[in-house]
């Protein structure tokens, strides 16, 4: 397997999508290949440190202060039908 | 080695259940709708429009619209996955307003074959989160994947981040299905180049130019 391939797989390498004769090939290519390893571990750290560090938190006081005006809007819209 | 485990967002059966009694009058179960899903629509909104106050007003169109509209919600898809198309709307129109000139779409600067081929193979730091305090950290992250262009960023946000699957992300964002996952490959592949300028390991020698 070329790196090119490999890369092309990665994203149902990575979401555990591919079926197993394939999986099979890219872990291969993960054992002697020092690039592709190093980009599928860091890509996959990636994605995780987006997942578990959000960025833009909603504040508590900005969210019941949104929560109190969208419940108000949707009650007035509602006396409007 | 591990695979990606997707986010859980709401619980599918329940959320029927809340839009069911919202239709027939219930504002008290549109309210827990509103507090199960608030924050990821103001993450979304965020990510598109890239400025807070336009993220507020869309969280309070988006879920007024949803209200309006509960009605034309068929429950073939997600609930959530409906909010955040309605969500992605709005920031899409609020992005227009602000850029009036300008076409906007989620197809913006998609046409580049920047970033596919990787050119950082340096492994990173074992725990690279823990190199920065958190306010760096998140200041790093939002810059980072601010300099996405928008088509890849938007796909990124809604399918690693939000928690939706390809076929929902392809249908939030009306584009296909192969394109969602051409532009997931680039977001992902362009973030790591990006992050690895902060998260790879120093050399030995010394040598700590970043």
């Amino acid at each position: 397997m070329k790196c090119s391939k490999f890369l092309n797989e990665l994203n149902d390498f990575l979401d555990g999508s591919l079926d197993s004769s394939l999986k099979a090939e890219l872990e291969e290519h993960l054992t002697w290949c020092h690039n592709c390893h190093v980009v599928c571990n860091t890509t996959k750290k990636t994605i995780e440190i987006y997942r578990e560090n959000q960025v833009y938190e909603l504040p508590d006081t900005l969210r019941v202060k949104l929560q109190t005006a969208i419940i108000s809007k949707c009650k007035s819209s509602k006396s409007k039908d | 080695m591990g695979t990606i485990q997707t986010n859980v967002t709401g619980d599918t059966g329940e959320d029927l259940a809340l839009v069911q009694a919202a239709r027939e009058g219930d504002i008290g179960a549109f309210e827990q709708l509103l507090k199960r899903y608030d924050r990821n629509v103001f993450r979304i909104a965020n990510h598109i429009t890239q400025n807070r106050e336009d993220a507020e007003d869309v969280v309070q169109d988006a879920f007024l619209k949803a209200y309006q509209k509960l009605d034309q919600f068929q429950g073939n898809s997600k609930f959530y996955t409906w909010l955040v198309r309605i969500a992605v709307n709005e920031a899409l129109m609020k992005l227009r307003k602000r850029k009036a000139s300008k076409t906007v779409s989620i197809d913006e600067d998609v046409e580049t074959d920047d970033g596919f081929v990787p050119r950082e193979v340096t492994d990173w730091s074992p725990n690279p989160e823990q190199l920065y305090k958190q306010a760096e950290l998140s200041d790093i992250l939002e810059k980072t994947i601010q300099g996405l262009p928008s088509g890849f960023r938007t796909v990124f946000v809604l399918r690693d981040v939000e928690g939706l699957s390809t076929e929902e992300t392809a249908d939030a964002l009306g584009l296909s299905i192969p394109a969602v996952k051409s532009r997931l490959l680039r977001a992902r592949l362009q973030l790591r180049e990006r992050l690895s300028r902060h998260f790879k390991k120093k050399k030995s020698n010394g040598d700590n130019a970043q």
